[in-house]
This record gives structure tokens, C-alpha cells and sequence, in this order.
């Protein structure tokens, strides 16, 4: 009975919101349907509507699947600051930061069976039923973390909410051994999947230590840009109290990250440039292209001044004390990573192939569409999910609330 | 046994539920069984059959001709191994398309297990700088000489440790295998396969009618579906009943070389003893059982 008026209640917060609100709603249903029925066409006539292909058989899918891995990972580690430097409004960081790894984990999850031939066979990969290849394969590996991190944060975000809700104090037996043992998992999930690709010894590209360490960095730039810009929007139209000290303790996190990320990057560019063997090519195709075939090129930089312009946002005290500065930083280290995940991470590692031949690939309209609907999806997940976070946590929305609610119906029913 | 019987009643038991929902809605009862057909390698002798049988009525209904689908089992004492000779090989691409017709490989969206590889002669064994689009009046080409490349039957085959469903194996006559059925389509495998030897059917992969070859076998040559990987099988349906491979048989100037590892007085053990030869990429660790070699 609770449950159902706590469902009910819950839909009417959903749906009350300003104009912006509403306008952010009707955007991302209408990309949820523009890119739905490109899906539906790649469900009709198969991967053949993407431009994957033999020689460059996994591409823009799997690049978002990979991104997206480290925004669940670096969600959840943001704990560690906050628990460190004592930031006052942690249960808030740890429940908004799961709620995002929980959306996250989704859309990896979503990326994934739409990146494989057959979705409706995705059971032949669970124990028991199916004939999962565990130990050997690294993905039934990745599978496998990624459910789990996908529960213990669900766990820790519903029994912080409903305890909140209930006006329950919560048990710290309970929770903490769970938000301990999320950390190391958040390192896990993105060390698998970087062991996904680097376990492979025919793609030199990827055949590299450094791989799982540059993930790691790359994951702390861009997950806790969404969280700042997030941060900042709730402490706007919220109570949610961060200070200022706060977010910007974030940004220098991000910078070290940044340059770590930056310092392994050169490391591994000088071992293949002065080393000049066959490897190079690989990077010469992600850099300068081969040939004619330049296509990516354009990827790489994007990525690259990007990354950069942040990094320099960021690491000067003024401007990472600013907050336009700071905002902008913000959305182009995202979307710096995104592009390197998404693209310069994957292709190159097929291009070119093992037999040397060279297929230039670019995500094709269908992809594109695919992955719009999958992020919309998401967003929409993930704003609903705090706006009910939103309303436990700092508006009074909570079980006597609820009665409240319903005595008043009654009464005006009894009128 | 037993155990592989709970396995089915319970999968048959949790998934009724739903099917009976999906069969009122227009599916029918031969979709559900396929979709809960269990990893081929899991089966019995006498499932074997009986899926066997099913599959031959299929194509019967579906391409309208006799079908023989075997699924026979690998015969003890054999190892196969495959010699090919580069001194010879004038890159016709014969055995391309002796491949194409023997395996029902898909037209169109065209997929060939063999890819042959035009190399400079001056730069040796350098994939970098070959061709496979290689397109003259005729072949051979001055200062070139051919690499033909198919699947090379890994003795540590990097494809079957990262399938996350086990959907291909090694056989105990060495013939890395996929079933078509079980293989969810992820493409881990060509990521991994240091070769190019496995190809996806990224559509509906289409074979004229009139050219299906019936002669199958269950973990070979039988028609594929779209969304799954397939790769050669050194003519699995053909090798096994103690005939050479297709593109072995087509190779104009007998460059190809096909036999029994375990068999001391083969071909292919002759090769090995009284010719040098030399794997691709040995420093990967596969050990092919498919081998290059200088015959003159
Ligand atoms: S060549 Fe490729 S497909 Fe064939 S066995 Fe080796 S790894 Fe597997
Ligand atoms: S594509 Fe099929 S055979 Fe290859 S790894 Fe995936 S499930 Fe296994």
C-alpha cells in the first residue's frame, strides 16, 4: 500500500518542474524516438546499417560502452575526497554519485546489446543456464563486475533513500562496508574493461601496460565533470549546500588526474616514436592518418585541443575559481574524453587491421541515432531519479508526507 | 547427463512463461525451441540426432532440396594440419572462390574465408604494405608474390579464450569450430584473432539457391544466420570423410598441401621433415597448424 502510494507520489515529482524542466524533457523524449527508430532499422537488417565491418569489427558501441565505464568508476570515487577533506554534504555526494553510477551502468549495459548480432542470446553468457566462459574470457569477467557494482550501488542508494524516507536513522554497519567495498569495485570495472582490449596481443595498439592506468586517469577527468556541473545546479535550485572549496578541491583533483593522464600519454608516444618500429603505425593512423585515409584525424585533435584548452581552465587557480571558466572546462574535458573513448581509443587498435589492410571507419547515421536514444534514455533515468532523490533528500518528501497527502484526499472526498 | 537434463527442464521451466506470452503473439513453437537450443557441445548423442533431423526438414522447407547435414565427430588418431607453398602460389584466388561455393559463404554481403595477400617481393613477409584488393590483367604480378591467409587452426587459439560463451572450440582433430546457434554475435573473437580469419554476418547473408552446396556439416559449411561469426574449418564436412579441402583440390598449381599430423607417412609430415617452414606471426605464441613453406 506504502509502495504504491510512495510510486504514486513519486510520479507527481516527476512530472511537476518548470518550463526548462519540461523543455529538457520533451528534448530528450525526441531524441529518444529520432534515435529509436534508427535502432529499429538495425534490428530489421542487422549490424549492417552501422559501418563496422570486418577489418574494424567493434567501433563506436564499444567506445561509448568504454566511456561510460569510467563515468560509473569515477562517480563512486569521488567518495574518497569527499570522506578525506570532510566535505560537509557526504551522504548527499555518495547517494548522487551511485545514482549516476547506476544510470551509467545501464547505458554500458544497453551499449553493449546493441552492439552484439544477437540481444535475444544474451543468456547463453550467465552461469548455469548458459555456458559462461569464466575465467578465460575478459568480458564474461566485465559482465560479471559490472552486475555486481550495478546492485551494491542500487543497494546503497535505495537504503539511504528509504531510510531517509522513512525518517529511519540508517545503519552505518550496514551501509559503510558496502560504499568501502563500491571504491575498489569502481577501480575494478574500469581495470577489467581496460583488460578487455589489453589482453588481446594482436592489437599492438592496445597490447600496452600503461592501457588500464590511462583509462583510471582518463575516467577521474571526465566523471566528475558531470558531478560539478551537477553540484552546482542543486545547490541552485536546492537546499544542497557545497562550498565553494569544495568544487573547485574537485577541478584541482581533476587537474592532477589530467596530468597524470597527460604524462602517460607522452610516455607511451615517445617509447613508440623513438623506438620508430612497425607499432607506430597505429598511432601514425590516429594522428597524421595514412595516406590518403585522414578521416580520424580531425577526432584526434578535437579530442586533443580540447583536453588541452581544460587542462590550462583548470590548472590556473583563476580560472578554475571562476565559474564560466570553470563550467566550460568542465563540458570540454567531457567531451574530450568522450571523443577519445568513443573513437580514438577503439580505432586505431583496428586500423590498420591484422593483415595490414587499411578500412576507414566512421560511426555511421544509425550509430549515431543508436547511441543519441541510449544517452536520452539515460539522462531521462537519471533525471527522474533525482528529482525523487532530490525531494527525499531536501524537500520533505517522506512517509508522513505521504499521509499527509492522503488524510487531506480523504477529507476532501468526505466533503 | 542428469545434469544437463535439469539444466534443460529448468530453462524450459522459467522460460514458458514468457514464450507462451511471445508464441500467442504470432511466434511460433520452432522459433522458441531454436532460441532455447542449448550449446551444441553440451548435447547428447541422441539430442544430437534429433537436432540434426530438424535442421535437414528446415532447409528442406526453406531452399526446397535434399539436405545432408552431418555432425559427425572428429575421427581418433587425426590431427590436421595444412602446408602451403609460396614459391608456387600465383594468387589467382581459385581457391577464394572454391571456398565460397563449398562453405555457402554469403554473395552478398560478400564474405570469403580466404584472403589473398599480393606482397612485395623486395619487402618479404610485411602486411603493411600488402594488398588484397590487388586487381591486374593477370596474375602473377612482376616483383610480387602471394600470401594467402585463412584461418590458421591455432593450436592456443586466442579466439576461443575470449568467447564469453564458449560458441567455438577447439575440436580434438584440432579444428577450431563455431556453433552458429550459440555464438551471441559480440565479436570478441575477431578482435582477437590475430589473422583476420573470422567474418561476421553483418546482414542477412544470402546464398543462391541453386548453388547451396547440400553436403553439410553441422559445425561447418551449413547456412549461417545474420549476427553470427564464421571462419574456415579445413572443410570440415569434406576432411572428415577423408577428402582434401576444397581450395586444396582447386589450386591450379598444387601449392596447397592438406593432411594427417599423427600419420608419419603423410604429405604433410613429408613437408615438415624435408622442407623449412615457417608460421605467420609466430612471435604471438598461437602455433598454427598451418604452415608456409618454399617448395622451390
Ligand atoms: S587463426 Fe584466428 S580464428 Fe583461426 S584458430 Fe587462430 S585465432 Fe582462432
Ligand atoms: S562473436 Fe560469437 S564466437 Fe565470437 S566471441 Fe562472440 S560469442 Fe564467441
Amino acid at each position: 500500500m506504502n509502495f504504491f502510494r510512495f510510486i504514486n507520489g513519486s510520479i507527481k515529482i516527476i512530472l511537476r518542474g518548470n518550463k526548462t524542466y519540461y523543455a529538457w524533457l520533451i528534448f530528450l523524449s525526441l531524441l529518444i524516438i529520432w534515435g529509436g527508430f534508427g535502432y529499429l532499422g538495425q534490428l530489421r537488417e542487422g549490424l549492417i546499417k552501422s559501418h563496422m565491418r570486418d577489418s574494424v569489427s567493434w567501433a563506436f558501441y564499444i567506445g561509448n560502452f568504454t566511456f561510460l565505464v569510467g563515468v560509473a568508476a569515477a562517480a563512486v570515487m569521488l567518495v574518497i575526497p569527499a570522506y578525506v577533506y570532510n566535505w560537509k554534504p557526504i551522504k548527499e555526494i555518495v547517494i548522487f554519485g551511485e545514482l549516476l553510477a547506476v544510470c551509467a551502468v545501464i547505458m554500458c549495459i544497453s551499449f553493449i546489446v546493441v552492439d552484439i548480432g544477437n540481444p535475444l542470446r544474451f543468456w547463453h553468457m550467465l552461469p548455469i543456464v548458459g555456458t559462461m566462459n569464466f575465467p578465460s574470457s575478459m568480458l564474461s569477467w566485465d559482465f560479471f563486475v559490472l552486475i555486481a557494482y550495478l546492485f551494491i550501488n542500487l543497494f546503497v542508494v535505495t537504503y539511504l533513500l528509504y531510510c531517509i524516507f522513512y525518517k529511519k536513522e540508517y545503519n552505518r554497519k550496514v551501509v559503510l562496508p558496502f560504499v568501502l567495498f563500491s571504491i575498489p569495485m569502481a577501480v575494478a570495472i574500469h581495470t577489467v574493461t581496460a583488460f578487455l582490449y589489453n589482453a588481446l596481443p594482436a592489437r599492438i595498439f592496445w597490447n600496452s601496460a600503461l592501457l588500464a592506468p590511462r583509462f583510471l586517469a582518463s575516467a577521474f577527468c571526465s566523471g566528475p565533470a558531470i558531478l560539478l556541473i551537477l553540484f552546482q545546479i542543486l545547490r541552485k535550485t536546492t537546499k544542497f549546500e557545497i562550498k565553494d572549496e569544495a568544487i573547485w578541491r574537485i577541478a584541482e583533483l581533476m587537474v592532477y588526474a589530467m596530468f597524470i593522464y597527460l604524462f602517460f600519454t607522452v610516455a607511451e608516444l615517445f617509447k613508440e616514436f623513438y623506438s620508430g618500429t612497425e607499432h607506430i603505425l597505429y598511432w601514425k593512423y590516429l594522428l597524421f592518418g595514412i595516406g590518403e585515409n585522414k578521416e580520424i584525424v580531425v577526432y584526434s585533435w578535437s579530442s586533443i585541443i580540447m583536453g588541452f584548452i581544460a587542462f590550462v581552465l583548470f590548472l590556473i587557480p583563476k580560472t578554475r575559481k571562476n565559474f564560466l571558466t570553470l563550467n566550460i572546462g568542465a563540458v570540454l574535458i567531457y567531451a574530450s574524453v568522450y571523443v577519445e573513448k568513443g573513437i580514438a581509443l577503439i580505432i586505431p587498435g583496428f586500423t590498420p587491421d591484422v593483415l595490414g589492410q587499411i578500412y576507414v571507419y566512421t560511426p555511421s547515421m544509425t550509430e549515431i541515432r543508436t547511441a543519441a536514444m541510449i544517452f536520452s534514455i539515460g539522462f531521462l533515468l537519471f533525471t527522474f531519479l533525482s528529482k525523487i532523490a532530490i525531494a527525499i533528500v531536501f524537500d520533505d518528501y517522506n512517509i508522513d508526507s505521504l499521509n499527509r497527502d492522503a488524510r487531506r484526499e480523504r477529507v476532501t472526498n468526505d466533503k | 547427463m542428469k545434469k544437463e537434463n535439469s539444466r534443460r527442464s529448468f530453462l524450459k521451466n522459467i522460460s514458458l512463461a514468457t514464450f507462451s506470452a511471445l508464441a500467442l503473439s504470432g511466434c511460433d513453437m520452432k522459433a522458441i525451441d531454436e532460441f532455447l537450443q542449448l550449446n551444441f557441445r553440451t548435447l547428447s548423442k541422441k539430442e544430437k540426432d534429433k537436432l540434426i533431423k530438424d535442421l535437414e526438414a528446415k532447409y528442406k522447407g526453406k531452399y526446397g532440396k535434399e539436405f545432408n547435414v552431418s555432425a559427425k565427430p572428429a575421427i581418433e588418431g587425426t590431427l590436421f594440419g595444412y602446408a602451403l607453398d609460396l614459391s608456387r602460389c600465383i594468387g589467382c584466388r581459385r581457391c577464394v572462390y572454391a571456398c565460397v561455393k563449398e562453405n555457402n559463404q554469403s554473395r552478398e554481403p560478400q564474405i570469403h574465408w580466404i584472403q589473398v595477400l599480393q606482397m612485395e617481393k623486395e619487402k618479404g613477409i610485411d602486411f603493411a604494405h600488402s594488398d588484397v584488393q590487388y586487381n591486374p590483367e593477370k596474375v602473377p604480378e612482376k616483383g610480387h608474390f602471394y600470401l594467402p591467409v585463412q584461418c590458421q587452426q591455432c593450436r592456443n587459439p586466442q579466439c576461443v579464450t575470449v568467447c564469453p560463451v564458449k560458441a567455438t572450440w577447439q575440436e580434438p582433430d584440432g579444428i577450431v569450430v563455431v556453433d552458429y546457434n550459440w555464438c551471441i554475435g559480440c565479436r570478441y573473437c575477431m578482435a582477437a584473432c590475430p589473422y583476420g580469419a573470422r567474418h561476421f554476418n553483418w546482414g542477412e547473408p544470402n546464398v543462391p539457391v541453386e548453388e547451396i552446396n547440400t553436403e553439410m556439416h553441422y559445425l561447418g559449411n551449413r547456412p549461417r544466420m545474420k549476427g553470427v561469426v564464421e571462419k574456415c574449418t579445413f572443410c570440415v564436412q569434406r576432411t572428415r570423410e577423408g577428402k582434401y579441402p576444397a581450395c586444396v583440390e582447386i589450386c591450379p598449381v598444387g601449392a596447397r598441401k592438406f593432411g594427417n599430423l599423427l600419420d608419419p607417412v603423410s604429405e604433410i609430415r613429408y613437408i615438415l621433415e624435408n622442407k623449412r617452414v615457417i608460421v605467420l606471426k609466430q612471435e604471438l605464441n598461437t602455433q598454427p597448424k598451418f604452415y608456409y613453406f618454399f617448395g622451390i
